[in-house]
């Protein structure tokens, strides 16, 4: 028998491992398919190499650690999923094998496996291969040649919208929200991502409180510490156009990057995150904290994958500072 | 060196060669001390510093390691022939003076005939003073056994040492880089891009956990190996549980006498 451990109140439910993870798979695919749609046949080379090399991993390792076999709980094929939509689609194949490999071998199953890692497999992994190949993992394409082109030449090399903010070159918010623009398979299409955040949050897999205050944080940072921020703001509040100005930076900044894919789908694991509510909006506003300081003041360009995996570490702090107090306790100085 | 310390053990008085019979030291068991029992780096987790700074390459992790053996021998040898002498109130300053004045000779030597080397090393040759092996030897072994023991298990730690730099230092070249000892290697380059992470500090820890990974697994094999036919695996302290669990033979070795 296996120990869960959790705050009260504990309640039963039909809930297992396997059926949250076939939601978050549901949840994952409107993305998933988004990215295909916009990055062509290469995307889907990508994804199906990645899971696949996941599952072989995951088989492998249990396997050499004489452990049961864990493939049907489908967390090996959320990792890949996962790892999949982190990475940019011009990618050389055999990098998404050794990503998987970090990820399911060295930070997953090298630790006791599902419910015992650390950090979040997939963002490890993203950021092992941003370290390890930085070239290969921060040229960003948009495809201009057929949807069934294999050749990675094809794509035209661009920046990502991040770096572009207040140039000629920034796309629209429009453009941002359904992702014609650059970046990671995944985390492109917004509406994608927001469809499926939708679901998991109504299915009770997720609970909104980590994304909220994540990106809430964020917002209200780069509204009032940002470049064109509340303070510095010069444009004329009288007409409308007026407001959006003001607030565009911070859509801007919110839209762009990986941030509603990590806030959402990220974040949110249930292993690296911390159990109680308090603990989880402390957890949010710390990612949100961190991400907005990697990408004003950082060199780097990963602010959700670092922030996420800082917070991650901290998570055992969190959820041993917030931890309910047991009923009827009484309390350290209480008279009696 | 079996020889010479059968040559050794001839000009002994009885008593002393009955307090050598009792040790259980034998050149065998130095050297397999050194360099695999009670491996400095990947089994007492000494010098992790130099360990992870200049195993960037093959070539830098070798000369560091040379460096290393060097000093160990030489002021073992001193401390040992000086253990008489030395005060005990004072042994440790006296211990870094001597292991100071070889350093320096070796940094002098460096910096006279291989100025590259010296660049590439840097702070690391001056830093080896305050290495924690040079102190540990000094004070656990050098101190308590005769001359000649000594300079074996300088040599053995050193070596011991040597190898454990140069197997990460490997690694992380191999990975990292793509070449060997500077030699370009055919896979790597074309095929499978070198990846930067292994050069940078993380993946000097990532190889440094593999490492010792691995020598824990050879152990735990020999381990078993050994209880199978009831010898001691430690090859030195009497009781091998003992020393298992605490991962010092020559500590416990100390304490018991």
């Amino acid at each position: 028998m296996k120990l869960q451990v959790s705050h009260s109140p504990h309640v039963r439910d039909k809930a297992t491992t396997q059926s949250i993870m076939l939601d978050v798979i549901i949840a994952l695919l409107p993305a998933t398919l988004a990215g295909w749609y916009y990055f062509g046949i290469r995307a889907v080379l990508i994804t199906i190499i990645s899971v696949a090399s996941c599952i072989i991993f995951e088989y492998i390792s249990r396997r050499v650690m004489k452990r049961n076999n864990t493939i049907t709980d489908l967390s090996a094929v959320v990792t890949g999923l996962l790892l999949a939509m982190n990475l940019p689609v011009s990618l050389p194949l055999y990098m998404v094998v050794i990503g998987a490999c970090f990820a399911i071998v060295v930070v997953k199953q090298m630790f006791g496996g599902l419910g015992n890692n650390f950090v979040n497999p997939a963002i490890a992994a993203r950021i092992f291969l941003v370290i390890a190949f930085p070239k290969a993992m921060t040229s960003w394409t948009v495809r201009s040649g057929s949807w069934f082109s294999f050749d990675s030449t094809d794509a035209v090399s661009s920046a990502t919208p991040l770096t572009k903010i207040n140039t000629s070159e920034a796309p629209s918010l429009w453009k941002l929200f359904i992702g014609d623009k650059a970046g990671c398979i995944g985390e492109v299409c917004i509406i994608a991502l927001l469809i499926g955040a939708l679901y998991l949050i109504l299915r009770h897999v997720i609970r909104p409180w980590i994304p909220a205050a994540y990106i809430g944080t964020f917002a209200i940072l780069v509204f009032l510490f940002g470049k064109t921020n509340v303070f510095n703001f010069t444009g004329d509040l009288t007409v409308l156009s007026g407001w959006g100005d003001l607030f565009h930076e911070c859509c801007y900044m919110i839209l762009s990057g990986g941030l509603i894919l990590g806030a959402f789908f990220m974040a949110t694991d249930y292993v690296t995150s911390p159990l109680t509510t308090k603990g989880k909006f402390i957890f949010g506003m710390g990612c949100g904290i961190l991400t907005f300081l990697i990408r004003y003041y950082g060199n780097m360009a990963e602010g959700v994958s670092f922030s996420i995996i800082l917070m991650n570490i901290l998570t055992p702090h969190i959820d041993e500072w917030t931890m309910g107090k047991p009923f009827g306790e009484v309390k350290e100085n209480a008279k009696v | 060196m079996s020889e010479n310390k059968m040559k050794d053990a001839a000009y002994r008085s009885p008593d002393e060669r009955l307090a050598e019979k009792k040790s259980k030291y034998t050149p065998k068991s130095i050297f397999l001390n050194g360099v695999l029992y009670e491996n400095p780096a990947l089994r007492l987790v000494l010098g992790t510093c130099p360990l992870l700074a200049v195993t960037i390459s093959a070539k830098s992790s070798l000369y560091m390691g040379l460096a290393v053996i060097f000093v160990l021998t030489a002021s073992e040898a001193i401390i040992s022939l000086l253990r008489n002498v030395i005060p005990n109130k004072v042994r440790i300053p006296a211990f870094i003076t001597i292991i100071a004045t070889f350093v320096t000779i070796v940094q002098m030597l460096i910096s006279a005939y291989f100025p590259a080397l010296n660049e590439s090393l840097g702070i690391y040759i001056p830093l080896i003073v305050v290495n924690c092996i040079l102190l540990a030897r000094a004070e656990t072994f050098a101190s308590k056994q005769k001359v000649l023991p000594s300079i074996l298990d300088g040599l053995s730690m050193g070596t011991g040492f040597t190898l454990a730099l140069l197997l990460m230092g490997t690694i992380r070249e191999v990975l990292g880089c793509g070449t060997f000892f500077d030699m370009q290697l055919p896979l790597f380059g074309d095929v499978i891009e070198p990846m930067m992470f292994f050069m940078l500090p993380p993946g000097g820890f990532f190889v440094f956990g593999i490492c010792i990974c691995l020598v824990q697994i050879i152990m735990k094999k020999q381990e078993k190996h050994a209880s199978g036919k009831s010898s001691t695996p430690c090859g030195v302290a009497g009781d091998s549980s003992d020393c298992l669990s605490c991962g010092g033979c020559s500590l416990c070795k100390g304490k018991e006498e």
